[in-house]
């Protein structure tokens, strides 16, 4: 297990913000990675922009839009990161598609993700049965690949859950990820059967955008992930967006102290 | 290595959501595939409601100008609904009802397979909704209104390049949000196991009345079969009985659009390169950091970045080749079919159409080819009248 991500959860219920790189530009990226940290932010998940997010609702397909047509690149996010690890040691997995980590060629993908301090990768489209060609050289560089289960999986939970590290990404709701007004799976049935099969943290992400459903989600699990909100601001305001989400995640985080 | 293998390619890359789902199609597809009653009723639907088995022809006059080979045309064309779409959906859509599903989801390029899934709803009492990219509505706005005919709902995705691989996209999307009561009637040998499987199971009847028909005709197996190739499952559906004799040559015909010189082209052989998208690994139209391509085809059912991972493999071991054809190129085979014929072909089967006419003066008169039509050419009137700068509209 990657020591920064499970230190992530040590203090309290984790606050997990998730962003688009180069959304609007790499720079507001890096300043925005900064101001998430000071409001309070525990892990912060990197998107990596694809050109077919398939796992994706509407305002995170349009950020992914925003930056590739801005020509970001996985070559220009790595530079960045490596401007941002000079900073802080503030715990951040990449989230991005099998494609974009397979066409760079996996190897060389994870040995510099590593190589530049990212701490895990999250990649969607890549479930149980597909993961060992990824996970067996996350495992060789010290990455963690953060393992997804959802209200469908049912009797896969305890078989992910064995093999998972970091922690555990629980989808809170059928469909892409956006925000919901209310969120009815049983959350807390599914991070029973994951915990009754390892020892591991699970954070609830799909759907939440309220301190409300935050602090609901967080009291049957360990965090709360929260992606569409954030990037909405992001959409919403632009180079100047910095301020709007540092206030935005500084309540959703007290929200779950 | 994961199910669903064909070489390197093929697999499973698709969100957690959905795997159950799969899983379930997969156990009720193996379940069903070998059962009596099932093979039974599906055959009754393809002999009595789509017209099976459907015509090997020989094109006597085509023959004759290009002076070489006999040419036969395989004419699923002449199906229910005009192509060979309508094959694989009735499979899917039983299966789907036998799974105890209400409601069916498909995505279409062209329209064909979106038009044939509407008519297995109708036909088997199942709600359907089409998700169509909004550029390809406009291309086939008839294949549209036959659609909303036959009582299913149609989505115009304005996502992406609004084409078929973003309806894919957005039809996956949807299967994630309601799987219950919700199949997806894929349309062709592409995205993850089970599906290319089934799609080749289904399509399969093609190159085994082929061989039947030839064997009749000729007496011999033919010494060429050539099909179009977007995802790819007229071609496989072409190609899968004769795998096994190697003196037949597989001839897969994709969309080179503008030329493969150009980045406005669907040529997925000549210009892609291995890569992992909508559910698996196989060949695809992409940049250097994996983006997919913004492809282009004048031939909106082989407008795809991606190929299925069996055609994938029979590529890598050498047993298929794969051509590109220009949009160019098609246009006139699709003119010249109707002359010469007086069969208009679907875009798409013309680039096969086109690809023979290159060949067939080499072979000798003693070997035989057949083309698959796979879809007739009416959808294209209209479009081919603009590109020769006929102002013609529906």
């Amino acid at each position: 297990m990657n020591k920064r991500i499970t230190e992530a959860f040590a203090h309290g219920k984790a606050f997990i913000p998730f962003i688009t790189c180069g959304d609007p530009s790499l720079e507001v990226t890096e300043q925005l990675v900064y101001a998430l940290e000071e409001a309070g932010a525990d892990l912060i998940e990197l998107g990596i922009p694809f050109s077919d997010p398939t796992a994706e609702g509407p305002v995170i397909q349009a950020a992914n839009v925003r930056a590739l047509s801005g020509g970001v690149t996985t070559d220009k996010i790595f530079d960045m990161v490596k401007k941002i690890r000079k900073k802080t040691a503030i715990p951040m997995v990449f989230m991005t598609y099998a494609n974009v980590v397979f066409s760079y060629g996996t190897e060389r993908f994870v040995k510099k993700a590593a190589e530049l301090g990212m701490d895990g990768l999250i990649l969607p489209d890549v479930p149980f049965e597909e993961k060992e060609e990824f996970d067996s050289v996350c495992r060789a560089y010290g990455l963690d690949l953060i393992s997804l289960i959802a209200p469908t999986s049912h009797e896969r939970i305890a078989r992910i859950a064995k093999e998972a590290e970091g922690f555990v990404y629980c989808v809170s709701s059928l469909g892409v990820t956006g925000m919901r007004s209310a969120i009815t799976t049983d959350i807390g049935a599914m991070v029973k059967l994951v915990k009754a099969e390892k020892d591991i943290p699970c954070a609830v992400g799909f759907g939440i955008s309220t301190p409300e459903q935050a602090k609901k989600m967080a009291d049957q699990s360990d965090g709360a992930i929260v992606g569409s909100a954030i990037v909405k601001l992001c959409g919403q305001y632009g180079k100047d967006c910095v301020p709007y989400v540092a206030a935005y995640v500084k309540e959703m985080k007290d929200a779950l102290r | 290595m994961s199910k669903g293998r064909f070489g390197i390619h093929g697999g499973q890359y698709i969100p957690e959501t959905l795997m159950n789902a799969v899983i379930e199609l997969e156990e009720a597809y193996n379940h069903y595939k070998d059962d009596p009653e099932f093979n039974r009723e599906l055959t009754e639907l393809l002999n009595e409601y789509a017209g099976r088995p459907s015509r090997l022809y020989y094109a006597a006059h085509m023959t004759e100008d290009l002076g070489g080979a006999k040419v036969y045309l395989k004419r699923e064309d002449l199906n229910h609904t005009g192509a060979h779409k309508i094959n694989n959906v009735l499979g899917q859509v039983l299966l789907a009802k036998k799974m105890g599903k209400t409601r069916v989801i498909a995505e279409t390029g062209a329209g064909q397979h979106g038009v044939a899934t509407a008519t297995a709803a109708a036909l088997m009492g199942m709600e359907c909704e089409v998700f169509m990219g909004e550029e390809d509505t406009k291309r086939q706005a008839l294949n549209v209104y036959r659609m909303r005919l036959l009582g299913a709902k149609v989505h115009a995705v304005t996502s992406g390049t609004a084409t078929l691989k973003d309806a894919v996209s957005e039809t996956m999307r949807e299967w994630t949000n309601r799987i219950a009561d919700t199949h997806y009637v894929l349309g062709s040998v592409m995205g993850p196991h089970p599906f290319p499987t089934i799609v080749r199971d289904f399509q399969a009847v093609i190159s085994k009345e082929i061989k039947e028909q030839m064997l009749e005709k000729e007496g011999k197996l033919p010494d060429a079969v050539l099909a179009c190739v977007g995802g790819g499952s007229n071609a496989i559906g072409t190609f899968y009985h004769f795998i096994e004799d190697a003196d037949v040559r597989l001839i897969g015909c994709e969309a080179a659009g503008r030329g493969i010189n150009t980045a406005e082209t669907a040529a997925t052989i000549a210009t892609g390169k291995l890569g992992i998208f909508h559910g698996m690994k196989s060949y695809f139209c992409q940049d250097e950091y994996g983006q997919i391509a913004p492809v282009y085809s004048i031939s909106a059912g082989l407008d795809y970045p991606g190929i299925g991972p069996e055609h994938a493999h029979l590529y890598d071991i050498g047993r298929a080749e794969y051509v590109p054809v220009t949009d160019e190129e098609a246009v006139e085979a699709f003119e010249y079919l109707s002359r010469i014929e007086g069969i208009i072909p679907a875009i798409e089967s013309a680039h096969a159409v086109a690809y023979a006419r290159k060949i067939v003066p080499q072979m000798r008169k003693d070997q035989c080819v057949v083309i698959t039509i796979s879809g007739r050419g009416d959808k294209d009137c209209a479009a081919i009248a603009r590109y020769r700068g006929e102002d013609l509209h529906e």
